[in-house]
């Protein structure tokens, strides 16, 4: 199970490479439960309001472009495949195939981001649909929309912050691989970067519904 | 597959005061400002951390002597309303998180964990030291929120209030939030290390019981913080966009607010507390020389307080208007945390009995722990009961519950820590005298101060109020004395400490003859790298023959 080809690159005040392997990977899954305790904090606010508000939250879910929704989470589902298959690529030492993955994963993050900032919420601006005090569309209940609408951006924004460091996360990934340094001996960081965007992707697939289609 | 490391070494002391081929110690291993900036030792962040969480806990303690002065007489006495509640407010939010959170964990924690496992280091070094910058960049974010506009709210930042009175709320709510991120990082560090970095021989039920209490706050830190993070960052919304989550006039919940918030802060305490009973069992084996009696008690005990702390928080809400099945369900789970706390105290008491006691400062600072958590526990029952708590909540009773559980007990055992370690971390001595002394002074100082706060707060005294009833002067005379005079003796407690550093001898390997890793088997100060060889387990975890 321990990396046998190529150099490992042992750290310091570790012992021997299972010792790093193990405690990087546990080191990673206890972040992700501080990330899925960060957002359940969000998802029981939903709830809550969700169960006082019904009629609006239904009203106001209606007012959200599923379709450009629904294109966002295939574009994800699809990174997420790229992040596991770049994994792969290195484990049999096809540089090329860590590349091109990763620059994959990157365009849909960033395609993910366009879609969001460039065509989902300027049209929801433009139609008054702003979180907070801000709200001023046209609905049946405004005194509860602007919660719905608090939420929603407060949410998918806090989730696109989370894209954004993941584009981040495996650009510094690119860069490391074009200096060869991921190969059939080292891919650890390839699987950690993988492990935090898959979460980044799961949350994405229970805002989608929970926002964008759930009547 | 695992290469094997060094040879195993049991039994004999392996504590030198001259190193192995003249190594120099962490301290001297390397040198300038740039050597302790970016330094992943943890020895030296360990250090750094005891340094600041010093300094904020003085600043804090100045910003409490000012609000006991004010409270000397019933009406105005040095300040008007307003800054008042700022003070409080200040002293809440430092000692709640700058100096208690982080002291034990990240002070002696950082420094001993690694050298009682037997590790080189923590498993993750370079986060290590961005646990430190962030917390000394939540510190200057939380002292700019003081000094330009001040907050008024109570460290506990309840809306609507919060969500609308001006002042730097926005600025101090971020600096918690960066804090919490360190002290994330801190929890998280120290978990993979007790997993995964343990030496042959060192299993679970070898473990010092210090690294079971450190292991069980990181728990709390890693699964609590992240909550506090995003209430604080619906506060910011809340004050910024007006989302309209916690401030009725928007649609909101004040209730739901509070809910949030000790879903956090009540595993805080915990947070604050497990790593003070961490030193205790430590200080209570190597002043009695003896193994702690009921050692898997004491290990599970600090699991279990780790995991009821999850469900206990609307104890602090029982006259919210929370609905009286949960306020009973809540009180009922409180009565099952304090079992555990329990457990502790009674193990400690039995591991003394027929124990060759002795009264150095450590153990002054132990001894205190014991009396004075015992009253702080006790309280926090009534407290938890409902009838009881109708007529309480609210009061100096409640202020003087906590001050005995958070100072007359973790800062009791950060003390007795400073003092245990000063020798390992240092290479010096201390005076004893003077440190008993101190010891004395400040439990007398303390009680003087919070246990008058009982009555106060029993005969209805309200806490945070600026003006009361002159009926409540004279106890509050006696409660700001007590203030001064605790202030007096934690002033000697700190100046024996440093006054060591200047004069004091040179300390030996191990002068209080412990039988932890850290004790047997590193100089004083230790080397850099720890130990010359990887350090075998001993026996049994506190190996005296008995």
């Amino acid at each position: 199970m321990s990396p046998t080809e190529g150099k490992f690159p042992l750290a310091q005040h570790f012992s021997d490479p299972e010792q790093q392997l193990d405690s990087n990977k546990l080191g990673m899954w206890l972040f992700l439960v501080t990330e899925i305790l960060l957002f359940g904090g969000l998802f029981c606010a939903y709830i809550i309001f969700r169960s006082l508000h019904p009629v609006a939250f239904h009203e106001c879910h209606k007012l959200l472009d599923w379709k450009l929704g629904g294109i966002n989470t295939v574009v994800l589902l699809i990174s997420s495949l790229t992040a596991a298959l770049a994994i792969r690529a290195a484990q049999v030492n096809d540089k090329a195939g860590i590349k091109l993955n990763i620059i994959i994963t990157i365009l849909c993050a960033v395609t993910f981001m366009v879609i969001k900032l460039v065509f989902e919420w300027p049209a929801k601006f433009d139609h008054g649909y702003l979180p907070g005090y801000n709200f001023m569309g046209h609905v049946a209940n405004p005194d509860q929309a602007h919660i719905f609408f608090g939420l929603y951006f407060l949410m998918t924004g806090l989730h696109g912050i989370h894209v954004v460091i993941g584009i981040i996360l495996f650009s510094w990934l690119l860069i490391k691989t074009y200096k060869g340094q991921f190969h059939s001996g080292w891919w650890q960081p390839l699987e950690l970067g993988g492990l935090y965007w898959h979460v980044v992707d799961l949350i994405w697939i229970f805002l989608f519904p929970l926002f964008y289609l759930a009547g | 597959m695992t290469e094997t490391t060094a040879a195993a070494h049991v039994g004999h002391d392996h504590g030198h005061d001259h190193a192995h081929g003249e190594e120099p110690n962490y301290l001297q291993a390397s040198h300038g400002l740039k050597s302790w900036i970016f330094t992943v030792d943890h020895k030296r962040l360990g250090v750094m951390y005891l340094a600041a969480v010093s300094f904020f806990f003085f600043v804090g303690g100045l910003a409490a002597l000012l609000v006991r002065t004010e409270l000397l007489t019933h009406t105005k006495t040095i300040m008007d309303a307003d800054t008042y509640n700022r003070f409080f407010t200040v002293h809440g939010a430092i000692m709640v998180f700058l100096v208690i959170i982080p002291s034990v964990p990240a002070g002696l924690g950082n420094f001993v964990l690694p050298l009682q496992l037997g590790a080189k280091d923590v498993a993750f070094p370079k986060l290590n030291l961005l646990s430190f910058w962030v917390y000394c960049t939540g510190a200057v974010m939380a002292v700019s929120a003081i000094l330009i506009g001040g907050v008024d709210t109570g460290w506990t930042f309840y809306t609507p209030y919060s969500s609308t009175t001006s002042g730097s709320v926005v600025m101090m709510v971020a600096a918690v939030f960066v804090l919490g991120f360190s002290s994330i990082f801190t929890g998280m560090n120290f978990i993979v290390t007790i997993h995964k970095l343990r030496p042959p021989g060192m299993t679970w039920f070898k473990m010092p019981l210090f690294l079971w209490g450190i292991y069980s706050t990181s728990i709390i830190q890693v699964m609590a913080t992240p909550v506090l993070a995003i209430t604080l960052l619906l506060l910011i919304m809340e004050r910024v966009i007006k989302v309209g989550i916690f401030d009725p006039a928007l649609g909101g919940d004040p209730v739901l607010f509070q809910h949030f918030f000790w879903f956090y802060s009540h595993p805080a305490v915990y947070i604050m507390i497990l790593p003070g009973m961490a030193v205790m069992s430590d200080m209570i084996a190597a002043f009695t020389k003896k193994r702690v009696f009921g050692y898997r008690f004491v290990a599970f005990s600090s699991l279990a307080i780790a995991v009821i702390s999850f469900i206990v928080w609307g104890h602090h809400m029982f006259v919210s208007g929370q609905s009286e099945l949960s306020s009973m369900v809540f009180s009922f789970l409180t009565f099952l945390v304090a079992i555990p706390s329990g457990v502790k105290v009674f193990n400690w008491i039995a591991t003394m009995y027929q124990g060759s006691v002795s009264f150095e400062t450590p153990m002054l600072y132990a001894l205190s722990f014991l009396f004075l958590f015992s009253i702080g526990g006790l309280t926090g029952i009534f407290l938890g009961t409902l009838s009881v708590d109708v007529h309480l909540h609210d009061t100096y009773f409640v202020v003087a519950h906590f001050h005995y559980v958070m100072m007359g007990g973790t800062i009791m055992a950060f003390f007795g820590g400073l003092y245990y370690w000063w020798p390992k971390i240092t290479g010096k001595m201390y005076f004893e005298r003077t440190g008993q002394i101190a010891a004395i002074m400040v439990f007398i100082g303390f009680n003087l101060t919070f246990f008058t706060q009982f009555f106060l707060g029993s005969r209805g005294m309200p806490r945070r109020y600026y003006n009361y009833l002159a009926e409540f002067e004279d106890l509050h005379k006696l409660s700001t004395f007590g203030a001064y005079f605790l202030f007096a003796g934690l002033l000697l407690s700190l100046g024996t400490l440093v006054h060591s550093l200047l004069k004091g001898p040179k300390a030996p390997a191990n002068p209080w003859g412990a039988k932890t890793l850290e004790w047997t088997h590193t100089a004083s100060p230790p080397i850099e790298h720890n130990f010359h060889e990887t350090p075998h387990a001993p026996a049994a975890p506190y190996d005296y023959d008995t």
